[in-house]
Protein backbone atom coordinates (compact mmCIF):
# COMPACT_ATOMS: atom_id res chain seq x y z
CA UNK A 1 0.00 0.00 0.00
CA UNK A 2 2.81 2.32 0.98
CA UNK A 3 4.66 1.65 -2.26
CA UNK A 4 1.54 2.33 -4.31
CA UNK A 5 0.97 5.64 -2.54
CA UNK A 6 4.52 6.72 -3.36
CA UNK A 7 4.01 5.68 -6.99
CA UNK A 8 0.72 7.55 -7.17
CA UNK A 9 2.27 10.77 -5.92
CA UNK A 10 5.27 10.38 -8.21
CA UNK A 11 3.13 9.91 -11.32
CA UNK A 12 0.76 12.70 -10.25
CA UNK A 13 3.68 15.07 -9.75
CA UNK A 14 4.98 14.31 -13.25
CA UNK A 15 1.44 14.69 -14.61
CA UNK A 16 0.94 18.12 -13.06
CA UNK A 17 4.43 19.24 -14.07
CA UNK A 18 3.90 18.13 -17.67
CA UNK A 19 0.48 19.80 -17.77
CA UNK A 20 2.08 23.06 -16.68
CA UNK A 21 4.73 22.54 -19.32
CA UNK A 22 2.09 22.15 -22.04
CA UNK A 23 0.92 25.70 -21.34
CA UNK A 24 4.26 27.28 -20.56
CA UNK A 25 6.58 25.75 -23.17
CA UNK A 26 7.68 28.21 -25.84
CA UNK A 27 8.08 25.63 -28.57
CA UNK A 28 4.71 24.16 -29.73
CA UNK A 29 6.41 20.82 -30.48
CA UNK A 30 7.48 20.60 -26.84
CA UNK A 31 3.92 21.43 -25.79
CA UNK A 32 2.55 18.56 -27.87
CA UNK A 33 5.17 16.15 -26.49
CA UNK A 34 4.45 17.18 -22.90
CA UNK A 35 0.77 16.53 -23.56
CA UNK A 36 1.80 13.01 -24.58
CA UNK A 37 3.58 12.70 -21.22
CA UNK A 38 0.35 13.87 -19.53
CA UNK A 39 -1.71 11.19 -21.26
CA UNK A 40 0.83 8.55 -20.37
CA UNK A 41 0.85 9.42 -16.69
CA UNK A 42 -2.93 9.53 -16.44
CA UNK A 43 -3.00 6.12 -18.16
CA UNK A 44 -0.61 4.80 -15.53
CA UNK A 45 -2.80 6.18 -12.74
CA UNK A 46 -5.79 4.42 -14.29
CA UNK A 47 -3.77 1.22 -14.46
CA UNK A 48 -3.04 1.54 -10.74
CA UNK A 49 -6.80 1.68 -10.13
CA UNK A 50 -7.13 -1.68 -12.00
CA UNK A 51 -8.79 0.05 -14.95
CA UNK A 52 -6.38 -1.53 -17.43
CA UNK A 53 -8.74 -1.31 -20.40
CA UNK A 54 -9.29 2.45 -20.03
CA UNK A 55 -5.60 3.06 -19.40
CA UNK A 56 -4.44 1.21 -22.50
CA UNK A 57 -7.18 2.69 -24.68
CA UNK A 58 -6.12 6.17 -23.57
CA UNK A 59 -2.60 5.45 -24.79
CA UNK A 60 -3.84 3.76 -27.96
CA UNK A 61 -6.30 6.46 -29.04
CA UNK A 62 -4.81 9.70 -27.76
CA UNK A 63 -1.08 8.99 -27.76
CA UNK A 64 -1.04 6.60 -30.71
CA UNK A 65 -3.38 8.41 -33.07
CA UNK A 66 -4.59 11.86 -32.02
CA UNK A 67 -1.30 13.28 -30.78
CA UNK A 68 0.60 11.93 -33.80
CA UNK A 69 -1.68 13.97 -36.05
CA UNK A 70 -1.32 16.99 -33.75
CA UNK A 71 2.46 16.73 -33.88
CA UNK A 72 2.24 16.32 -37.63
CA UNK A 73 0.31 19.58 -38.00
CA UNK A 74 2.45 21.48 -35.49
CA UNK A 75 5.63 20.47 -37.33
CA UNK A 76 4.22 21.30 -40.75
CA UNK A 77 2.92 24.73 -39.79
CA UNK A 78 5.68 27.26 -39.49
CA UNK A 79 4.18 29.11 -36.55
CA UNK A 80 5.57 32.58 -35.96
CA UNK A 81 5.69 32.68 -32.19
CA UNK A 82 6.63 36.35 -31.82
CA UNK A 83 3.58 37.36 -33.84
CA UNK A 84 1.31 35.19 -31.71
CA UNK A 85 2.69 36.47 -28.42
CA UNK A 86 2.22 40.14 -29.18
CA UNK A 87 -1.24 40.77 -27.72
CA UNK A 88 -1.16 37.86 -25.31
CA UNK A 89 -0.56 39.83 -22.13
CA UNK A 90 -3.81 41.74 -22.51
CA UNK A 91 -5.91 38.61 -22.09
CA UNK A 92 -4.80 37.74 -18.57
CA UNK A 93 -7.95 38.95 -16.72
CA UNK A 94 -10.15 36.61 -18.79
CA UNK A 95 -7.66 33.74 -18.38
CA UNK A 96 -7.49 34.33 -14.63
CA UNK A 97 -11.31 34.36 -14.37
CA UNK A 98 -11.68 31.07 -16.28
CA UNK A 99 -8.86 29.40 -14.35
CA UNK A 100 -10.25 30.63 -11.02
CA UNK A 101 -13.69 29.26 -11.88
CA UNK A 102 -12.24 25.84 -12.71
CA UNK A 103 -10.10 25.72 -9.57
CA UNK A 104 -13.16 26.67 -7.51
CA UNK A 105 -15.23 23.91 -9.14
CA UNK A 106 -12.61 21.25 -8.47
CA UNK A 107 -12.02 22.39 -4.89
CA UNK A 108 -15.77 22.34 -4.34
CA UNK A 109 -15.87 18.67 -5.33
CA UNK A 110 -12.71 17.53 -3.61
CA UNK A 111 -12.73 19.44 -0.33
CA UNK A 112 -16.30 20.20 0.58
CA UNK A 113 -17.63 17.02 -1.09
CA UNK A 114 -20.92 18.79 -1.72
CA UNK A 115 -21.38 17.83 -5.37
CA UNK A 116 -22.32 14.14 -5.47
CA UNK A 117 -20.49 13.30 -2.25
CA UNK A 118 -17.29 11.85 -3.65
CA UNK A 119 -15.47 9.88 -0.97
CA UNK A 120 -11.76 10.48 -0.60
CA UNK A 121 -10.67 6.97 0.28
CA UNK A 122 -9.11 4.21 -1.79
CA UNK A 123 -11.18 2.45 -4.42
CA UNK A 124 -12.94 -0.66 -3.04
CA UNK A 125 -11.04 -3.91 -3.72
CA UNK A 126 -12.28 -5.83 -6.73
CA UNK A 127 -13.54 -9.41 -6.46
CA UNK A 128 -11.01 -12.03 -7.68
CA UNK A 129 -11.34 -12.93 -11.35
CA UNK A 130 -12.89 -9.57 -12.14
CA UNK A 131 -11.98 -8.46 -15.66
CA UNK A 132 -12.26 -4.79 -16.37
CA UNK A 133 -12.33 -5.41 -20.12
CA UNK A 134 -15.11 -7.97 -19.87
CA UNK A 135 -17.22 -5.81 -17.54
CA UNK A 136 -16.95 -2.83 -19.88
CA UNK A 137 -17.78 -4.98 -22.89
CA UNK A 138 -20.84 -6.43 -21.20
CA UNK A 139 -22.12 -3.00 -20.18
CA UNK A 140 -21.45 -1.55 -23.62
CA UNK A 141 -23.05 -4.33 -25.65
CA UNK A 142 -26.08 -5.12 -23.48
CA UNK A 143 -27.27 -2.23 -21.37
CA UNK A 144 -25.86 0.62 -23.44
CA UNK A 145 -26.05 -1.02 -26.87
CA UNK A 146 -28.18 1.70 -28.45
CA UNK A 147 -26.27 4.70 -27.03
CA UNK A 148 -23.00 3.07 -28.18
CA UNK A 149 -24.35 2.60 -31.70
CA UNK A 150 -25.72 6.13 -31.72
CA UNK A 151 -22.30 7.47 -30.76
CA UNK A 152 -20.72 5.39 -33.51
CA UNK A 153 -23.13 6.79 -36.11
CA UNK A 154 -22.49 10.36 -34.96
CA UNK A 155 -18.73 9.80 -35.25
CA UNK A 156 -19.17 8.32 -38.72
CA UNK A 157 -21.26 11.31 -39.82
CA UNK A 158 -18.64 13.68 -38.40
CA UNK A 159 -15.78 11.98 -40.22
CA UNK A 160 -17.71 11.93 -43.53
CA UNK A 161 -18.56 15.60 -43.01
CA UNK A 162 -14.90 16.45 -42.43
CA UNK A 163 -13.94 14.72 -45.66
CA UNK A 164 -16.72 16.39 -47.65
CA UNK A 165 -15.87 19.84 -46.26
CA UNK A 166 -12.20 19.59 -47.18
CA UNK A 167 -12.70 17.89 -50.54
CA UNK A 168 -11.81 20.21 -53.41
CA UNK A 169 -12.13 19.42 -57.06
CA UNK A 170 -9.31 21.31 -58.68
CA UNK A 171 -9.44 21.76 -62.41
CA UNK A 172 -6.42 21.84 -64.63
CA UNK A 173 -4.45 19.14 -62.82
CA UNK A 174 -3.54 15.83 -64.40
CA UNK A 175 -3.96 13.12 -61.78
CA UNK A 176 -2.87 9.57 -62.49
CA UNK A 177 -5.62 7.01 -62.73
CA UNK A 178 -4.04 4.22 -60.74
CA UNK A 179 -6.72 1.69 -61.64
CA UNK A 180 -5.98 2.21 -65.30
CA UNK A 181 -2.25 1.92 -64.64
CA UNK A 182 -2.70 -1.37 -62.82
CA UNK A 183 -4.92 -2.86 -65.51
CA UNK A 184 -2.45 -2.14 -68.30
CA UNK A 185 -0.90 -5.17 -70.01
CA UNK A 186 2.20 -5.59 -72.13
CA UNK A 187 0.37 -5.73 -75.46
CA UNK A 188 -1.11 -2.23 -74.91
CA UNK A 189 2.33 -0.72 -74.52
CA UNK A 190 4.79 -2.71 -76.59
CA UNK A 191 4.45 -3.32 -80.32
CA UNK A 192 6.72 -5.93 -81.83
CA UNK A 193 7.51 -5.10 -85.44
CA UNK A 194 9.03 -7.57 -87.86
CA UNK A 195 11.56 -5.87 -90.11
CA UNK A 196 13.74 -7.54 -92.69
CA UNK A 197 17.35 -6.56 -92.39
CA UNK A 198 18.51 -4.14 -95.03
CA UNK A 199 21.40 -4.59 -97.39
CA UNK A 200 24.50 -2.60 -96.60
CA UNK A 201 24.71 0.13 -99.26
CA UNK B 1 10.03 -29.59 -14.97
CA UNK B 2 12.02 -26.36 -15.03
CA UNK B 3 11.07 -23.71 -12.46
CA UNK B 4 12.53 -20.43 -11.28
CA UNK B 5 12.54 -21.51 -7.62
CA UNK B 6 16.29 -22.33 -7.28
CA UNK B 7 17.23 -19.00 -8.84
CA UNK B 8 14.76 -17.17 -6.60
CA UNK B 9 16.25 -18.92 -3.57
CA UNK B 10 19.78 -18.05 -4.68
CA UNK B 11 18.79 -14.40 -5.22
CA UNK B 12 17.14 -14.15 -1.80
CA UNK B 13 20.25 -15.56 -0.16
CA UNK B 14 22.27 -12.95 -2.04
CA UNK B 15 20.00 -10.02 -1.15
CA UNK B 16 17.02 -9.76 1.18
CA UNK B 17 13.98 -11.84 0.26
CA UNK B 18 11.91 -8.64 -0.14
CA UNK B 19 13.91 -7.68 -3.23
CA UNK B 20 14.24 -11.23 -4.60
CA UNK B 21 11.09 -11.02 -6.72
CA UNK B 22 11.95 -7.72 -8.43
CA UNK B 23 15.50 -9.01 -8.95
CA UNK B 24 14.18 -12.21 -10.51
CA UNK B 25 11.97 -10.19 -12.85
CA UNK B 26 14.96 -8.07 -13.80
CA UNK B 27 16.95 -11.22 -14.58
CA UNK B 28 14.11 -12.55 -16.74
CA UNK B 29 13.77 -9.23 -18.57
CA UNK B 30 17.51 -9.25 -19.27
CA UNK B 31 17.33 -12.80 -20.57
CA UNK B 32 14.54 -11.96 -23.02
CA UNK B 33 16.22 -8.74 -24.12
CA UNK B 34 19.57 -10.38 -24.72
CA UNK B 35 17.84 -13.23 -26.53
CA UNK B 36 15.92 -10.87 -28.77
CA UNK B 37 19.00 -8.77 -29.51
CA UNK B 38 21.04 -11.88 -30.34
CA UNK B 39 18.34 -13.16 -32.69
CA UNK B 40 18.27 -9.70 -34.25
CA UNK B 41 22.05 -9.70 -34.72
CA UNK B 42 22.03 -13.00 -36.57
CA UNK B 43 18.89 -11.95 -38.45
CA UNK B 44 20.88 -9.15 -40.09
CA UNK B 45 23.49 -11.71 -41.11
CA UNK B 46 20.81 -14.08 -42.38
CA UNK B 47 19.30 -11.23 -44.38
CA UNK B 48 22.56 -10.46 -46.15
CA UNK B 49 23.36 -14.13 -46.73
CA UNK B 50 19.90 -15.13 -47.97
CA UNK B 51 19.44 -12.13 -50.24
CA UNK B 52 22.96 -12.79 -51.48
CA UNK B 53 22.10 -16.36 -52.42
CA UNK B 54 18.87 -15.23 -54.06
CA UNK B 55 20.90 -12.83 -56.20
CA UNK B 56 23.73 -15.31 -56.93
CA UNK B 57 26.20 -13.62 -54.62
CA UNK B 58 28.00 -14.99 -51.59
CA UNK B 59 27.06 -12.41 -48.99
CA UNK B 60 29.40 -11.57 -46.08
CA UNK B 61 32.16 -14.19 -45.79
CA UNK B 62 35.19 -12.36 -44.36
CA UNK B 63 34.67 -12.43 -40.58
CA UNK B 64 35.06 -15.97 -39.28
CA UNK B 65 33.59 -17.27 -36.05
CA UNK B 66 34.07 -20.93 -35.07
CA UNK B 67 35.64 -21.39 -38.51
CA UNK B 68 32.35 -20.50 -40.21
CA UNK B 69 32.95 -17.74 -42.78
CA UNK B 70 30.73 -14.69 -42.18
CA UNK B 71 29.28 -15.82 -38.85
CA UNK B 72 31.13 -13.11 -36.95
CA UNK B 73 29.86 -10.30 -39.18
CA UNK B 74 27.19 -8.99 -36.73
CA UNK B 75 29.81 -8.59 -33.99
CA UNK B 76 32.20 -6.84 -36.35
CA UNK B 77 29.37 -4.45 -37.26
CA UNK B 78 28.61 -3.78 -33.59
CA UNK B 79 32.25 -2.98 -32.86
CA UNK B 80 32.46 -0.70 -35.88
CA UNK B 81 29.28 1.20 -34.90
CA UNK B 82 30.35 1.46 -31.25
CA UNK B 83 33.60 3.17 -32.14
CA UNK B 84 32.10 5.62 -34.60
CA UNK B 85 31.56 9.17 -33.44
CA UNK B 86 27.97 10.22 -32.92
CA UNK B 87 27.57 13.47 -34.81
CA UNK B 88 24.86 15.98 -33.92
CA UNK B 89 24.14 18.57 -36.62
CA UNK B 90 24.69 22.16 -35.47
CA UNK B 91 21.17 23.39 -36.19
CA UNK B 92 19.44 20.27 -34.91
CA UNK B 93 17.17 20.33 -31.89
CA UNK B 94 19.78 19.00 -29.46
CA UNK B 95 17.44 17.37 -26.93
CA UNK B 96 14.96 15.70 -29.29
CA UNK B 97 17.71 14.57 -31.64
CA UNK B 98 19.27 12.60 -28.80
CA UNK B 99 15.99 11.29 -27.37
CA UNK B 100 14.46 10.06 -30.66
CA UNK B 101 16.51 6.81 -31.01
CA UNK B 102 15.42 5.72 -27.54
CA UNK B 103 11.78 6.49 -28.32
CA UNK B 104 11.99 4.04 -31.23
CA UNK B 105 13.84 1.39 -29.26
CA UNK B 106 11.78 1.33 -26.04
CA UNK B 107 8.34 0.42 -27.51
CA UNK B 108 9.96 -2.21 -29.74
CA UNK B 109 11.33 -3.99 -26.67
CA UNK B 110 8.37 -3.27 -24.36
CA UNK B 111 5.93 -5.33 -26.43
CA UNK B 112 7.87 -8.51 -25.64
CA UNK B 113 6.52 -8.30 -22.09
CA UNK B 114 3.12 -9.68 -23.14
CA UNK B 115 4.35 -12.28 -25.65
CA UNK B 116 3.87 -15.82 -24.30
CA UNK B 117 6.91 -17.86 -25.35
CA UNK B 118 5.47 -21.12 -24.04
CA UNK B 119 2.30 -22.07 -22.11
CA UNK B 120 2.04 -19.72 -19.08
CA UNK B 121 5.45 -18.19 -19.89
CA UNK B 122 4.85 -14.48 -20.32
CA UNK B 123 5.95 -11.60 -18.09
CA UNK B 124 2.57 -9.95 -17.95
CA UNK B 125 -0.46 -12.13 -18.57
CA UNK B 126 -2.81 -9.16 -18.84
CA UNK B 127 -6.41 -9.33 -19.99
CA UNK B 128 -6.07 -6.54 -22.53
CA UNK B 129 -2.86 -7.95 -24.05
CA UNK B 130 -3.95 -7.40 -27.65
CA UNK B 131 -4.75 -3.76 -26.92
CA UNK B 132 -1.37 -3.36 -25.22
CA UNK B 133 0.33 -4.60 -28.38
CA UNK B 134 -1.64 -2.17 -30.54
CA UNK B 135 -0.91 0.73 -28.19
CA UNK B 136 2.82 -0.02 -28.04
CA UNK B 137 3.24 -0.49 -31.79
CA UNK B 138 1.57 2.87 -32.35
CA UNK B 139 4.17 4.51 -30.08
CA UNK B 140 7.05 3.60 -32.37
CA UNK B 141 6.03 6.36 -34.77
CA UNK B 142 7.10 9.07 -32.29
CA UNK B 143 10.76 8.18 -32.58
CA UNK B 144 10.53 8.36 -36.38
CA UNK B 145 8.71 11.71 -36.47
CA UNK B 146 10.97 13.32 -33.88
CA UNK B 147 14.14 12.01 -35.51
CA UNK B 148 13.05 13.46 -38.84
CA UNK B 149 11.94 16.78 -37.45
CA UNK B 150 14.75 17.43 -34.98
CA UNK B 151 17.53 16.87 -37.53
CA UNK B 152 16.46 20.09 -39.27
CA UNK B 153 17.05 18.63 -42.71
CA UNK B 154 14.71 18.43 -45.70
CA UNK B 155 15.42 14.80 -46.47
CA UNK B 156 14.97 13.63 -42.91
CA UNK B 157 11.72 15.60 -42.61
CA UNK B 158 10.34 14.16 -45.85
CA UNK B 159 11.21 10.67 -44.67
CA UNK B 160 9.54 11.23 -41.32
CA UNK B 161 6.37 12.56 -42.97
CA UNK B 162 6.16 9.59 -45.33
CA UNK B 163 6.80 7.12 -42.57
CA UNK B 164 4.29 8.67 -40.16
CA UNK B 165 1.49 8.77 -42.75
CA UNK B 166 2.25 5.20 -43.74
CA UNK B 167 2.30 3.86 -40.19
CA UNK B 168 -0.93 5.64 -39.24
CA UNK B 169 -2.66 4.35 -42.40
CA UNK B 170 -1.60 0.73 -42.04
CA UNK B 171 -2.32 0.61 -38.33
CA UNK B 172 -6.03 0.74 -39.11
CA UNK B 173 -5.90 -2.32 -41.37
CA UNK B 174 -3.73 -4.07 -38.78
CA UNK B 175 -6.17 -3.25 -35.99
CA UNK B 176 -9.09 -4.60 -38.02
CA UNK B 177 -7.20 -7.84 -38.69
CA UNK B 178 -6.66 -8.14 -34.93
CA UNK B 179 -10.40 -7.58 -34.38
CA UNK B 180 -10.99 -10.68 -36.51
CA UNK B 181 -8.56 -12.66 -34.33
CA UNK B 182 -10.19 -11.57 -31.10
CA UNK B 183 -13.63 -12.41 -32.51
CA UNK B 184 -12.36 -15.92 -33.21
CA UNK B 185 -10.88 -16.30 -29.73
CA UNK B 186 -13.51 -14.41 -27.76
CA UNK B 187 -10.78 -12.82 -25.66
CA UNK B 188 -8.16 -10.07 -25.69
CA UNK B 189 -5.77 -12.20 -23.64
CA UNK B 190 -2.88 -13.49 -25.79
CA UNK B 191 -2.66 -16.80 -23.96
CA UNK B 192 -6.34 -17.47 -24.52
CA UNK B 193 -6.08 -16.45 -28.18
CA UNK B 194 -3.52 -19.23 -28.64
CA UNK B 195 -5.44 -21.78 -26.58
CA UNK B 196 -8.58 -21.14 -28.65
CA UNK B 197 -6.69 -22.41 -31.72
CA UNK B 198 -5.83 -25.88 -30.33
CA UNK B 199 -6.57 -28.99 -32.39
CA UNK B 200 -4.07 -29.18 -35.26
CA UNK B 201 -3.10 -26.88 -38.13
CA UNK B 202 -6.59 -26.77 -39.66
CA UNK B 203 -8.11 -25.19 -36.57
CA UNK B 204 -5.43 -22.52 -36.39
CA UNK B 205 -6.78 -19.15 -37.43
CA UNK B 206 -4.98 -18.98 -40.78
CA UNK B 207 -7.51 -21.28 -42.45
CA UNK B 208 -10.71 -19.45 -41.53
CA UNK B 209 -9.15 -15.99 -41.41
CA UNK B 210 -6.95 -16.28 -44.49
CA UNK B 211 -7.72 -12.78 -45.90
CA UNK B 212 -7.01 -11.28 -42.47
CA UNK B 213 -3.67 -13.14 -42.35
CA UNK B 214 -2.66 -11.63 -45.68
CA UNK B 215 -3.77 -8.16 -44.59
CA UNK B 216 -1.99 -8.49 -41.26
CA UNK B 217 1.28 -9.59 -42.80
CA UNK B 218 1.25 -6.88 -45.49
CA UNK B 219 0.48 -4.17 -42.96
CA UNK B 220 3.18 -5.62 -40.72
CA UNK B 221 5.71 -5.20 -43.51
CA UNK B 222 4.47 -1.64 -44.09
CA UNK B 223 4.53 -0.81 -40.36
CA UNK B 224 8.18 -1.79 -40.06
CA UNK B 225 9.05 0.33 -43.13
CA UNK B 226 10.53 -2.65 -44.92
CA UNK B 227 10.85 -3.24 -48.64
CA UNK B 228 8.70 -3.03 -50.78
CA UNK B 229 7.20 -0.29 -48.54
CA UNK B 230 10.48 1.35 -47.53
CA UNK B 231 9.78 4.78 -49.03
CA UNK B 232 10.62 6.28 -45.64
CA UNK B 233 14.22 5.34 -46.35
CA UNK B 234 14.07 5.61 -50.12
CA UNK B 235 17.82 5.70 -50.78
CA UNK B 236 17.35 6.75 -54.37
CA UNK B 237 15.08 9.71 -53.55
CA UNK B 238 15.71 11.01 -50.05
CA UNK B 239 19.08 9.48 -49.18
CA UNK B 240 18.16 7.51 -46.06
CA UNK B 241 14.96 9.10 -44.83
CA UNK B 242 14.46 10.04 -41.21
CA UNK B 243 17.84 8.80 -39.98
CA UNK B 244 20.12 10.52 -42.55
CA UNK B 245 21.90 12.57 -39.93
CA UNK B 246 22.44 9.79 -37.38
CA UNK B 247 25.75 8.00 -37.08
CA UNK B 248 27.35 5.35 -34.91
CA UNK B 249 25.27 3.80 -32.13
CA UNK B 250 22.47 6.38 -32.55
CA UNK B 251 21.87 5.00 -36.02
CA UNK B 252 22.31 1.46 -34.71
CA UNK B 253 19.42 1.97 -32.29
CA UNK B 254 17.07 2.72 -35.23
CA UNK B 255 18.48 -0.27 -37.05
CA UNK B 256 18.03 -2.59 -34.07
CA UNK B 257 14.50 -1.31 -33.47
CA UNK B 258 13.57 -2.02 -37.09
CA UNK B 259 14.82 -5.61 -36.92
CA UNK B 260 13.32 -6.23 -33.48
CA UNK B 261 10.01 -5.01 -34.88
CA UNK B 262 10.33 -7.42 -37.80
CA UNK B 263 10.90 -10.34 -35.42
CA UNK B 264 7.97 -9.09 -33.35
CA UNK B 265 5.60 -8.92 -36.33
CA UNK B 266 6.66 -12.46 -37.25
CA UNK B 267 6.04 -13.68 -33.70
CA UNK B 268 2.64 -11.97 -33.63
CA UNK B 269 1.68 -13.46 -37.00
CA UNK B 270 2.45 -16.89 -35.55
CA UNK B 271 0.54 -16.16 -32.34
CA UNK B 272 -2.55 -14.80 -34.07
CA UNK B 273 -2.78 -17.10 -37.08
CA UNK B 274 -0.53 -20.15 -36.60
CA UNK B 275 -1.28 -21.22 -33.06
CA UNK B 276 1.73 -19.73 -31.22
CA UNK B 277 3.36 -22.43 -29.08
CA UNK B 278 0.87 -25.15 -30.13
CA UNK B 279 2.32 -28.20 -31.84
CA UNK B 280 1.36 -28.85 -35.48
CA UNK B 281 0.89 -32.55 -34.60
CA UNK B 282 -1.59 -31.65 -31.87
CA UNK B 283 -4.74 -33.73 -32.49
CA UNK B 284 -3.06 -36.07 -35.01
CA UNK B 285 -0.60 -37.83 -32.72
CA UNK B 286 -1.65 -39.10 -29.24
CA UNK B 287 -1.47 -36.30 -26.66
CA UNK B 288 1.28 -38.13 -24.73
CA UNK B 289 3.76 -38.25 -27.64
CA UNK B 290 6.75 -35.92 -27.55
CA UNK B 291 5.97 -34.17 -30.84
CA UNK B 292 2.47 -33.15 -29.77
CA UNK B 293 3.69 -31.19 -26.73
CA UNK B 294 3.23 -27.41 -26.96
CA UNK B 295 6.31 -25.37 -26.18
CA UNK B 296 8.86 -22.76 -27.10
CA UNK B 297 10.37 -25.07 -29.73
CA UNK B 298 7.31 -24.83 -31.97
CA UNK B 299 6.89 -21.10 -31.38
CA UNK B 300 10.50 -20.42 -32.39
CA UNK B 301 10.36 -22.74 -35.38
CA UNK B 302 7.14 -21.22 -36.72
CA UNK B 303 8.39 -17.67 -36.18
CA UNK B 304 11.30 -18.32 -38.56
CA UNK B 305 8.89 -18.70 -41.51
CA UNK B 306 7.42 -15.16 -41.55
CA UNK B 307 10.90 -13.85 -40.70
CA UNK B 308 12.17 -15.50 -43.88
CA UNK B 309 9.19 -13.98 -45.70
CA UNK B 310 10.42 -10.47 -44.85
CA UNK B 311 13.76 -11.18 -46.54
CA UNK B 312 12.15 -12.91 -49.50
CA UNK B 313 9.87 -9.93 -50.12
CA UNK B 314 12.82 -7.59 -49.99
CA UNK B 315 14.79 -9.61 -52.52
CA UNK B 316 11.82 -10.00 -54.86
CA UNK B 317 9.76 -6.83 -55.15
CA UNK B 318 10.64 -3.37 -56.42
CA UNK B 319 9.70 -0.42 -54.22
CA UNK B 320 6.10 0.80 -54.29
CA UNK B 321 5.28 4.30 -55.44
CA UNK B 322 4.04 6.42 -52.53
CA UNK B 323 0.49 7.04 -53.80
CA UNK B 324 0.14 3.33 -54.50
CA UNK B 325 1.09 2.54 -50.90
CA UNK B 326 -1.67 4.83 -49.68
CA UNK B 327 -4.10 3.38 -52.20
CA UNK B 328 -3.30 -0.17 -51.14
CA UNK B 329 -3.72 0.64 -47.47
CA UNK B 330 -6.94 2.61 -47.58
CA UNK B 331 -8.72 1.26 -50.64
CA UNK B 332 -7.68 -2.39 -50.71
CA UNK B 333 -6.70 -3.70 -47.28
CA UNK B 334 -9.31 -1.94 -45.12
CA UNK B 335 -12.31 -2.98 -47.31
CA UNK B 336 -11.01 -6.57 -47.38
CA UNK B 337 -10.87 -6.69 -43.58
CA UNK B 338 -14.33 -5.13 -43.23
CA UNK B 339 -15.88 -7.67 -45.60
CA UNK B 340 -14.16 -10.59 -43.89
CA UNK B 341 -15.18 -9.39 -40.42
CA UNK B 342 -18.79 -9.50 -41.63
CA UNK B 343 -18.29 -12.98 -43.14
CA UNK B 344 -16.66 -14.14 -39.91
CA UNK B 345 -19.56 -12.80 -37.86
CA UNK B 346 -22.02 -14.74 -40.02
CA UNK B 347 -19.87 -17.90 -39.74
CA UNK B 348 -19.71 -17.65 -35.95
CA UNK B 349 -23.45 -16.97 -35.76
CA UNK B 350 -24.22 -20.05 -37.88
CA UNK B 351 -21.63 -22.23 -36.04
CA UNK B 352 -19.66 -22.97 -39.21
CA UNK B 353 -15.99 -23.66 -38.44
CA UNK B 354 -14.06 -24.35 -35.24
CA UNK B 355 -14.45 -21.08 -33.17
CA UNK B 356 -13.42 -22.76 -29.93
CA UNK B 357 -13.48 -19.50 -28.01
CA UNK B 358 -17.27 -19.56 -28.20
CA UNK B 359 -17.73 -23.15 -26.93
Amino acid sequence: MMFETILFFAFSAVLVGAALGVVLARNPVYSALLLVVCFFNSAVIWLMLDAEFLGIVLVLVYVGAVMVLFLFVVMMLDVNLEELRKGLAGYWPIAAAVAGLMVFAILNVVITKRLGGIALHAAPPLPPGYSNTQALGEALFTRYAYPAQLAAVILLVASIAAIVLTLRHRTGVKPQNVGEQVRVSAKDRVRLVKMPSEKRP
Amino acid sequence: MWTWEPIRAWLSSLITSYWANPALTAVQILMVMIGVILVMAFYTLAERKIIGWMQSRRGPNRVNLFWVPGLGQPFADVVKLLFKEILVPGNANQLLFRVAPFLTMIPALAIWSVIPFAPEKAFANIDAGLLFILAMTSLGVYGVILAGWSANSKYAFLGAMRSAAQIVAYEIAMGFAMVGVLMAAGSLNIGRIIEAQHGGPLSWNWFWLFPLLIVYYISGVAETNRAPFDVAEGESEIVAGFHVDYSGMAFALFFIAEYVNMILISALTVIFFFGGWLSPFDGYLPASSLLAQPGFFWFGLKTLVPMFGFLWLRATFPRYRYDQIMRLGWKALIPVTLVWLFVEGVLIYCHVGPWKGHI
